[in-house]
C-alpha cells in the first residue's frame, strides 16, 4: 500500500526541528532513517499529518570518544555501527547486535536514534542500551536532558519522549578493562525479529563476574534488565547457582504470546540464553546446562 | 504543505528535476515518473527486497525511502548497472545456472549480490546467504542463486589473479 498524504518539512537544524515539533506536536512524526516509520505509514498503521525530516542534520551523525564516554549521534546508522573502530574498542556489544538488525539494505538507512525512539520490544538496540547503562540525550522545549536507558523505555513503542522532544544522541561509558560481551538471539531467519534475544555486558575479575548486566528483548512489552544477574556477580559460579539464577529469571520474566512463541517457550529460550551467556563469558562449557534450544 | 516538493536527483548518471508529492516513495518515483520499471515492488513494507536500488553507492529499499529524501542523491537502478556492463558476468551466471524463473526478484537479487561482491570478493556460501537474507525468491529455492553468485565471485578472482 501507499502512505496517506502528509505535509513534509525538512529540518535545517536541531533548533528548527524543535520549532516544527513545538508547532505540530502530536500531529507530527520525526523521520530519521524511516525503516520503521515508512513501513508503518505504507501499511496505514500510522498516518501523521506532518513529517519532520531530520535526515540532513549532519550534527546528529557520527561516533566520538570524549574521555570515558562514547557519544553516538542519533542519526548514526546500523551500517556505521558495524564499521566503526570506536565501537569495536569501546562498545563491541553494539557491533555484535547491529549485525542482527534486519538486512544490509535496511542497515544502510536505519539509525540508532530511530530504533530507540521506535522502542520495538523485539529490537536489538534498546536491550543493548540497558546492558551498557546508556543515557539517552534528548532536546525538548525545556532544553537538554538525559534519561537513563532503564527509565527511557516504558512500553510497546512507548518511551519517555514527548511529541515535542527530539532524541539527539546516546552516551555510553567506555568499556572498562576486563569487559566482555555476549549477544545472541533466536529468530526464524537471519534478520527477522527475534523470538527471544539477550544482549549482555560483563566485567570479569579472574573466574568471576565483577559486574553482569543482562538485557533481554522480545520477552514482553519492553526490554528487560534482568535482576537475576545479581545472583551471579562477585561469587564463584557453580551449576547449582546458575540453575538458581535461571529459576529466578524465569520467575522475573513475563513474556507475551504471539504467532512465534508461547510464554513458556520464551521463558525456556531465555534460560537457554542465560546458560550459553555465562558459559561463554567465563569460558566454562560445563555451565552450559540445558543449553539446547 | 502537502503540496509537491521540488527535488533534484541523479539517476543512472542523468540529472533529474521533478515535483513530487511527499508521500511518493522512491520506487514509485523511479517506476511511474521515470518509467524505470526494472525496480520491482513486491511488499511495499521492506520485507521482500524486490525494490533494492543503490543510493549514494549503497543498497537501500526504495519502498522505504521517500522520493523527497533522495533530493541531492545519486541513485542507481538495475537499468544503470545493466547498461554499464557492471554486472554482465553476474547476469550471465544467473542465466546459465537457472537462478531465476519468473524474474520478479531478480533485479533486487542482482543489486544485493553485486553489493556483496564489491565488499567481499570471495564470500563463503553462508555469507552469501546472509547478505541475501532480505531478498525473497519464491521460485528457485535460492540454491541456484547462491551458486551463480559463487561462480561469479570465483571468475572475478581468477580474472584479477
Amino acid at each position: 500500500m501507499k502512505a496517506a498524504a502528509f505535509a513534509y518539512a525538512r529540518a535545517t537544524s536541531v533548533a528548527n526541528a524543535l520549532e516544527l515539533l513545538a508547532v505540530h506536536g502530536e500531529k507530527a512524526r520525526v523521520l530519521s532513517g524511516g525503516q520503521s516509520l515508512i513501513p508503518a505509514m505504507n501499511l496505514r498503521l500510522v498516518a501523521p499529518d506532518v513529517i519532520v525530516d531530520i535526515g540532513e542534520l549532519a550534527e546528529l551523525r557520527g561516533i566520538a570518544v570524549k574521555g570515558e564516554t562514547l557519544v553516538i549521534g542519533a542519526l548514526t546508522r546500523h551500517a556505521d555501527l558495524l564499521k566503526s573502530s570506536d565501537i569495536v574498542k569501546c562498545a563491541p556489544l553494539l557491533g555484535a547486535a547491529a549485525a542482527h538488525v534486519a538486512h544490509p539494505a535496511i542497515r544502510n538507512r536505519g539509525t540508532i536514534g530511530g530504533s530507540l525512539a521506535q522502542a520495538d520490544p523485539a529490537s536489538e538496540l534498546p536491550a543493548c542500551m540497558l546492558a551498557l547503562g546508556a543515557s539517552i540525550v534528548v532536546h525538548g522545549p525545556g532544553g537538554e536532558r538525559r534519561i537513563a536507558a532503564e527509565d527511557f523505555f516504558t512500553g510497546i513503542y512507548e518511551t519517555q519522549l514527548a511529541p515535542q522532544d527530539l532524541l539527539v544522541a546516546i552516551e555510553l561509558p567506555v568499556a572498562r578493562t576486563g569487559s566482555a560481551h555476549f549477544f545472541q538471539e533466536f529468530a526464524r531467519r537471519h534478520g527477522d525479529y527475534a523470538i527471544v534475544g539477550l544482549a549482555a555486558q560483563a566485567v570479569l575479575q579472574g573466574d568471576r563476574f565483577a559486574d553482569l548486566r543482562l538485557g533481554y528483548f522480545a520477552v514482553g512489552d519492553k526490554p528487560v534488565l534482568a535482576k537475576a544477574a545479581g545472583k551471579l556477580a562477585g561469587v564463584a559460579i557453580t551449576p547449582a547457582l546458575l540453575a538458581e539464577a535461571s529459576d529466578a529469571l524465569s520467575h522475573e520474566l513475563d513474556p507475551h504470546e504471539d504467532q512465534q512463541a508461547t510464554p513458556a517457550m520464551r521463558r525456556h529460550l531465555a534460560r537457554v540464553l542465560l546458560a550459553r551467556c555465562v558459559a561463554s563469558l567465563l569460558n566454562r562449557p560445563d555451565l552450559n546446562i540445558g543449553g539446547r534450544a | 504543505m502537502t503540496a509537491p516538493v521540488t527535488i533534484s536527483v541523479t539517476v543512472n548518471g542523468e540529472r533529474v528535476e521533478a515535483h513530487v508529492l511527499p508521500r511518493l516513495h522512491l520506487a514509485d518515483f523511479l517506476r511511474e515518473h521515470l518509467k524505470l520499471t526494472g525496480t520491482h515492488l513486491g511488499c511495499e513494507h521492506g520485507v521482500c527486497g524486490a525494490c533494492t536500488v543503490r543510493v549514494g553507492g549503497e543498497i537501500v529499499r526504495s519502498c522505504l525511502m521517500l522520493a523527497v529524501q533522495a533530493n541531492g542523491a545519486v541513485v542507481e537502478t538495475i537499468e544503470g548497472l545493466s547498461d554499464s556492463g557492471e554486472i554482465a558476468d553476474l547476469q550471465a551466471a544467473f542465466r546459465d545456472r537457472n537462478a531465476l524463473q519468473c524474474g520478479f526478484c531478480t533485479p533486487g537479487m542482482l543489486m544485493a549480490a553485486q553489493d556483496l561482491l564489491r565488499e567481499n570478493p570471495a564470500p563463503a556460501r553462508e555469507e552469501i546467504r546472509e547478505h541475501l537474507s532480505g531478498n525473497y525468491c519464491r521460485c528457485t529455492g535460492y540454491h541456484a542463486i547462491i551458486d551463480a553468485i559463487e561462480t561469479t565471485a570465483r571468475a572475478r578472482m581468477e580474472l584479477k589473479a
